[in-house]
């Protein structure tokens, strides 16, 4: 059975009433909807007890219409005033009595309109009545459907309206907060509520965000990006908890605002024999707990960046292939045959006075590398992207101290300044 | 008295599964550094599970050593953490050494010793990960050796119980008796070839079961 409601200007009271019923529902515009009620009679009763259930909820006055089909559900609460309920098999005599002009929206504009108009046909009953061959060879296919329907005869299916998929929620509080653990109740329980809808859609997320109104500043917002799809719960507000604790909102908070971006779970099948890998969840939560302990920026993996810039890296967010799903060893180059010198780069690189002689560094006084210079190689000049404020322009040395470090210092050539970049290890 | 013992055993062992045998321990895994000399000095790789100690004064070959431990661990496709005390890790010299940087997760303390410290305990106790480095070699060693010795018993107690390989590198031994393992590495003389520096000629000893043994090899630009 279906149920529709009529009640020009109403739809979205009709629509709202109707999810009281049932999650499939149908927008007829611009004043009718209709919804599945198939199922319905162990909770309500008959179709009459539950058109009255309806009339009940709906509060104000509206046609409400039963029937075994959408389209004679439709038709029935457009033409008849109140409550009708259609029992099955009763269809064409329960239209019988309707205008011709309820059938549907594309009849006013078809031939067949004018056609039955110029026959004289003007009610339901009227039209089903007309032999069907002769429908058919007059009207075409058009009025053998329009016909069908006027019989009250239907075989679609409801085409039911598609939520927007957005996880939203907020909740305005009584008195401004000001302190982290009430506001933490208050998260949670939005979390809680965003959660569930989205694993009621079988969904995860990779974003959160929360915007806070604050009393008497602009809205302090935050935003959670995680490198995986991810749905605990716990560790959401953990993590927005650590965000928060680390830049608190400078007035109380009045009203919370939080938002998932809905994406597909994660589905990972890992190889046997392949290493574990840290669980993304409690990664996650770790990182952000590091994050928290040494600063933003500073927890990550690098990248190194397409530039002939010294220490030209970024830090990436930690995802490597594995806790996005995909199993395989890595990708990289060959490692090199021989063990490979390497460099620990001083950030920033340490101001030092080097002594120079015939244009060779003889001695380096910094107050961490300080020395006379056994063996000095060099100068590399390197310079780049002389267009910026932060262009590079200098002479590079490696440099062997009698104290026995093997450093790289370099001169700029701007400034004529003298760093120790890092030492060889 | 003989007789208050053997009662004492005898309810130990209906509590306790074997309360006064010697357990087994299980095969114990290692991660090979890919530098043959060093594998073959210390059995196989830095052995997974418990803290190994790298000791060396500056320019000693300490990085180069972790580097190529760091670069085998990722081509196998274990997840590692590098954690920098004093921020001096450099992508680049990783990248070449052939490690691959999407999974290693490195945390720049800044200098804080402090924080290295607490950011190795949350890394290590979250498990998953094949190595985790400590990396103090720049820390001023007044900050290193505030370190309690509950403390490194305490990260050792987590690599066991995670299987985790964890390396702190250092001027000097801090852990003492908490290392299941102590390379120390030397400096024998840099290599210049013309006006180039070709690399760093390097010893490594390790102390294991008391007996020094020695290894050499040369880091090559």
């Amino acid at each position: 059975m279906y149920a529709c409601l009529h009640g020009p200007g109403n739809l979205p009271l009709l629509v709202e009433c109707a999810r009281g019923f049932s999650p499939h529902i149908e927008e007829n515009p611009p004043d009718s909807a209709i919804f599945d009620a198939r199922g319905l009679e162990a909770l309500h009763g008959p179709p009459a007890a539950l058109a009255a259930e309806i009339e009940r909820r709906v509060g104000v006055k509206v046609n409400i219409a039963i029937a075994p089909n959408p389209d004679a559900a439709l038709h029935a609460a457009r033409g008849i005033a109140g409550i009708t309920v259609i029992e099955t098999g009763k269809e064409a005599a329960a239209l019988a009595r309707l205008p011709v002009n309820l059938l549907s929206a594309a009849f006013h504009n078809s031939e067949v309109a004018e056609s039955l108009h110029l026959w004289g046909i003007r009610t339901f009953g009227e039209f089903a009545k007309l032999p069907p061959l002769g429908v058919a060879a007059r009207l075409g296919d058009e009025g053998v459907e329009l016909q069908r329907l006027a019989r009250g005869e239907g075989y679609r299916r409801l085409r039911p309206i598609e939520d927007p998929l957005e996880f939203e929620a907020e909740l305005e509080l009584e008195y401004p907060v000001d302190l982290l653990e009430p506001l933490a109740f208050v998260m949670a329980r939005l979390l809680k509520e965003i959660c569930e809808r989205l694993a009621a859609r079988a969904l995860a997320t990779n974003e959160i965000r929360l915007n806070l109104t604050l009393e008497n500043a602009p809205v302090h917002a935050t935003s959670l990006k995680l490198p995986v799809p991810m749905l605990d719960q716990k560790a959401f507000l953990r993590m927005l908890q650590l965000d928060l604790s680390g830049r608190p909102p400078v007035e109380p908070v009045v009203k919370v605002h939080m938002a998932a971006e809905p994406v597909k779970p994660r589905r990972m099948q890992q190889g046997l024999f392949m290493p574990s890998s840290p669980e993304p969840e409690k990664l996650e939560l770790t990182v952000a707990r590091v994050r928290h302990l040494v600063g933003a920026g500073r927890v990550g993996s690098p990248e190194i960046l397409n530039t002939h810039r010294p220490d030209g890296f970024a830090m990436r967010a930690f995802a490597p292939d594995v806790l996005r799903g995909s199993v395989g060893v890595s990708s990289v180059a060959a490692a090199p045959e021989l063990p490979r010198l390497c460099l620990r780069r001083f950030r920033p690189p340490r101001y030092a006075q080097v002594l120079v002689v015939n244009r060779q560094p003889v001695r380096v006084m910094s107050p961490s590398v300080s020395g006379r210079v056994a063996m000095a190689k060099g100068p590399w000049r390197t310079s780049g992207e002389w267009w910026r404020d932060d262009r590079w322009n200098r002479d590079e040395w490696d440099v062997a101290l009698d104290s026995g470090g093997v450093y790289r210092i370099y001169q700029e050539n701007d400034s004529g300044r003298w760093f120790v970049e890092g030492s060889y290890d | 008295m003989g007789a208050a013992i053997l009662q004492l055993r005898s309810e130990l062992q209906a509590r306790f599964d074997a309360p006064f045998g010697i357990a087994k321990r299980s095969e114990q895994r290692h991660l090979a550094t890919g530098i043959e000399a060093i594998d073959r000095l210390i059995g196989g790789g830095v052995p997974c599970g418990t803290l190994t100690e790298i000791c060396g004064a500056e320019s000693s070959g300490r990085t180069a050593l972790m580097f190529a431990l760091l670069s085998e661990s990722t081509r196998r496709g274990e997840c590692c953490a590098w954690i920098d005390a004093a921020g001096v890790f450099d992508p680049t010299s990783a990248a070449e050494v052939g490690a691959d940087l999407e999974r290693v997760l490195w945390v720049d303390c800044g200098g804080n010793a402090e924080h290295a410290l607490k950011s190795a305990d949350l890394l290590i106790q979250a498990g998953g990960f094949g190595l985790v480095v400590l990396d103090l070699a720049d820390t001023p060693a007044r900050d290193a050796r505030r370190i309690s010795l509950a403390s490194w018993f305490r990260l050792r107690h987590a690599a066991e119980r995670t299987g985790a390989a964890l390396v702190a590198v250092e001027r000097e031994t801090h852990a003492r008796s908490c290392s299941a393992l102590r390379i120390g590495m030397k400096r024998k003389q840099p290599v210049w070839v013309g006006k180039l520096l070709r690399g760093l000629a390097l010893r490594a000893e390790s102390d294991k079961h008391y007996r020094v043994q020695t290894a050499e090899f040369v880091a090559v630009r």
